[in-house]
């Protein structure tokens, strides 16, 4: 029962970090058409952001100057790069952002080194926040999840009750016609990434420390949040939000239950040997298999509905 | 898009005319010449061996020359991105690997000749078993989907034993005793020509099937499958079987990777080896056939020698990659491509100038960037590996001001002189081309 609260806590955490991450990259994939690889690395330079804005002038600084700095940069990329490869069709636009991804991370080794950084919890939140059945739960977990779901409203509002919103949410799903009524979409798309980046980067900040700040970070984080927009459906920040919850769950649970196959049959009343056909499939034990868990959701889910859990367009 | 995309022309092969054989495909006539030369260029003859690193980069270069025209039968004959294509090449090695193994213990007396046909027919079973699901779909919800499978399988092989070997990967040994020739594959150099007659055979076939009503198809879906669907083809069929058949050329490709390192591990399968494919099939060209072989050569020569002498060659992999996208999303082999007009009406000279003239500022602006990205790097990872940055016998402090403003001098210079420079390229180019197309308007 213990383990059960905890681990839904954790994987509500984890799943409100990647939401933070995949709501701009829905956005982003559903208004642009771009598969944007290099979003992930916004995310790791958030967290490298904060760590070096945060030795110089404090943590709590860094959380507001780190993700402005990366939506600066979002918003440049898209206004001298992004721009002009889009001529060249939406191949060519991801493809950019793969190289982008690459050179981001490689300039991260040059700048910060290959090895993690210690970034670290504020002293203020390195604390328990309270006891459950006896284990702690993290105060710095709890402060992630209040600024999870602060900016979840955020989004909200802004989405639902401002201007730039509507249009926003008007070129989600019809593009042409946003454009046709006189809005100047070219800006709509940089605020867009601009937002998204800042998003990522905020999600670095609060996540760097949390989990570890390396240069490898964006190349874990980045499938699996792909596999979150996807998963999702396009045009669909609730699906987002959704699928975000659930790969956070997914993930968390399966760390926790150790259980395979042999143990199900087990139950049933037949023993697995190592003669048994497909004995090594069979004793697999459930975490060495949580990695690859939110793939095979992937695959399942495009099989089956192609545009996603919620999409309201076709990828 | 036109017709003009198509990359391959139209011309059919004079198969039992040598003569016109020779004159229509001599490129590739002269190239396998080449290639067979090459290795002795490099032989050193007072120990009587060949350089093995030539010969390694070589090997590989044959190697990524049938993977990266295996991914172009997907990307850019049928429109298909895939971000797993690796899983093909590695699967197909892991296939020879096994075979190869039972082959030398006596089960199977196979000639090595014919192994990497058991790796394509791996590929190729595989490409069957994935692409089943995966060509059910096309465009991005197909790219995601080779995306997780790529994934998924990456994460099995390394938690499979029996047949991936887990991490430690599968290790073999070539010299089966089995061969059509009574050769014993103890060399390098044998196995170097083993991949040049394969990679020969490879490109022929997929040369070939270029022509096919299949490969048409393939183009014809890519660029509009509603049309193609109406003509009465199903579009995913042709999907399918363009996926198969890629999927045994990319088999082909990891039973000679699995001869030449005589082990499989799970990189092989891994997301940086579908990226490889990717980046040598844009840089080199996805709009003609010969355009993979291009950069395949390419990135293979840089990744061997750049990286030599740089930590940092995947930084200028990524910003030669942004560029190609930005400014020539042909690839090299369109930039060759868009030649061949002024080429063939003889005023290619008229242009020599205005290139020379882009070079210096061209050097300029690339000088200043290497010394941008190996200062940065040599003040981090070089310290940290206490390595000295050296040019010659000067040894530069990486700390001192003179490197970083020279940098920021030739950078900034040269930036301005090359942005003049293209002006008046421009300016030419365009001078050029109206002229032929008002002598092609009076003819």
């Amino acid at each position: 029962m213990e383990v059960l609260l905890v681990s839904l806590l954790n994987g509500l955490v984890y799943g409100m970090l990647l939401f933070m991450l995949a709501s701009g990259l829905t956005l982003i994939f559903s208004m642009m058409g771009v598969l944007n690889f290099a979003h992930a690395s916004m995310y790791m330079l958030g967290a490298y952001f904060a760590y070096s804005v945060s030795r110089l002038i404090g943590f709590w600084p860094a959380l507001v100057v780190a993700p402005i700095l990366c939506g600066v940069l979002g918003a440049l990329i898209e206004m001298y790069a992004l721009r002009r490869v889009h001529r060249n069709g939406h191949i060519a636009e991801l493809l950019f952002t793969v190289g982008l991804a690459f050179i981001i991370e490689k300039s991260v080794q040059m700048a910060w080194g290959l090895l993690p950084v210690p970034y670290r919890v504020p002293p203020v939140l390195d604390r328990a926040l309270f006891h459950v059945y006896g284990s702690n739960f993290h105060a710095y977990r709890g402060f992630m999840l209040l600024i999870s779901v602060l900016m979840f409203f955020a989004i909200w509002l802004l989405l639902t009750r401002t201007r730039i919103g509507l249009v926003i949410q008007a070129a989600l799903t019809h593009p042409e016609m946003v454009g046709a009524l006189g809005h100047n979409v070219p800006r709509v798309f940089t605020i867009v990434f601009a937002g998204g980046s800042v998003l990522a980067g905020l999600a670095g900040v609060i996540g760097g420390n949390y989990l570890v700040t390396e240069p490898s970070m964006a190349a874990t984080m980045g499938p699996i949040v792909f596999v979150v927009v996807v998963f999702g459906g396009l045009g669909s920040l609730a699906g987002c939000f959704i699928a975000s919850l659930i790969m956070g769950l997914v993930q968390t649970f399966a760390v926790v239950l150790d259980v395979s196959f042999a143990d199900l049959l087990a139950r049933l009343g037949v023993t697995v040997t190592s003669s048994t056909p497909l004995a090594e499939l069979l004793t697999i034990p459930l975490p060495r298999v949580g990695a690859l868990l939110p793939y095979l959701m992937l695959v399942l889910v495009l099989l089956i509905k192609p545009r996603g859990l919620m999409g309201t367009r076709d990828t | 898009m036109s017709e003009g995309v198509v990359g391959t022309t139209a011309t059919p092969l004079a198969a039992g005319r040598a003569g016109g054989l020779v004159r229509r495909q001599w490129p590739w006539l002269a190239t396998l010449a080449f290639a067979l030369v090459v290795p002795w260029f490099f032989f050193d003859w007072t120990t009587g061996r060949h350089s093995g690193f030539v010969v390694a980069m070589l090997s590989q270069i044959g190697i990524m020359i049938i993977f990266s025209l295996s991914y172009n039968m997907l990307m850019g004959q049928a429109g298909l991105l895939s971000f797993g294509h690796a899983v093909l090449l590695g699967l197909g090695g892991y296939v020879t690997a096994h075979v190869v193994t039972a082959s030398k213990a006596g089960g199977l007396p196979l000639p090595l000749e014919i192994t990497p046909l058991v790796g394509g027919l791996g590929g190729l079973f595989f490409a069957i078993l994935l692409g089943y699901f995966a060509t059910k779909q096309r465009a991005t919800a197909f790219a995601m989907i080779t995306l997780g499978i790529g994934e998924l399988v990456t994460a099995c092989a390394l938690m499979f034993q029996t047949f991936f070997g887990g991490e430690g990967g599968v290790s073999t040994n070539r010299m089966t005793g089995h061969s059509l020739f009574g050769l014993s594959y103890s060399g390098s150099i044998q196995v170097y020509y083993l991949i040049v007659g394969w990679t020969a055979i490879s490109i022929v076939l997929m040369l070939l099937l270029t022509r096919t009503p299949l490969g048409r198809m393939a183009n014809a879906c890519r660029d509009n499958f509603e049309r193609a669907q109406f003509v009465g083809y199903d579009p995913r069929l042709v999907r399918f079987f363009q996926f198969a058949l890629s999927g045994f050329f990319a088999g082909i490709a990891g039973a000679l990777y699995t001869l030449t390192y005589e082990i499989v591990t799970y990189d092989t399968v891994s997301a940086p080896m579908s990226a490889n494919a990717l980046l040598m099939t844009y840089i080199g060209g996805v709009g003609a056939f010969a355009g993979p072989v291009i950069g395949a050569v390419l990135i293979v020569l840089l990744q061997s020698w750049v990286s030599l002498l740089s930590n940092s060659w995947l930084v200028y992999a990524g910003v030669l990659f942004i560029l190609m996208v930005t400014f020539a999303p042909g690839g090299i082999a369109g930039l060759v491509q868009m030649h061949g007009p002024i080429w063939r009406a003889g005023r290619l000279g008229r242009l020599a100038g205005p290139y020379l003239r882009l070079l210096p500022p061209a050097l300029l602006v690339m000088l200043g960037f290497v010394l941008v990205i190996e200062l940065c790097s040599f003040l981090t990872i070089g310290a940290a590996q206490g390595k000295s940055l050296t040019v010659g016998h000067v040894t530069i402090d990486p700390r001192g001001t003179v490197p970083w403003i020279a940098a920021a001098l030739l950078l900034g210079a040269g930036g301005l002189w090359l942005r003049a420079a293209m002006r008046g390229f421009a300016a030419a180019w365009s001078a050029v081309t109206d002229e032929i197309k008002a002598a092609g308007a009076r003819v």
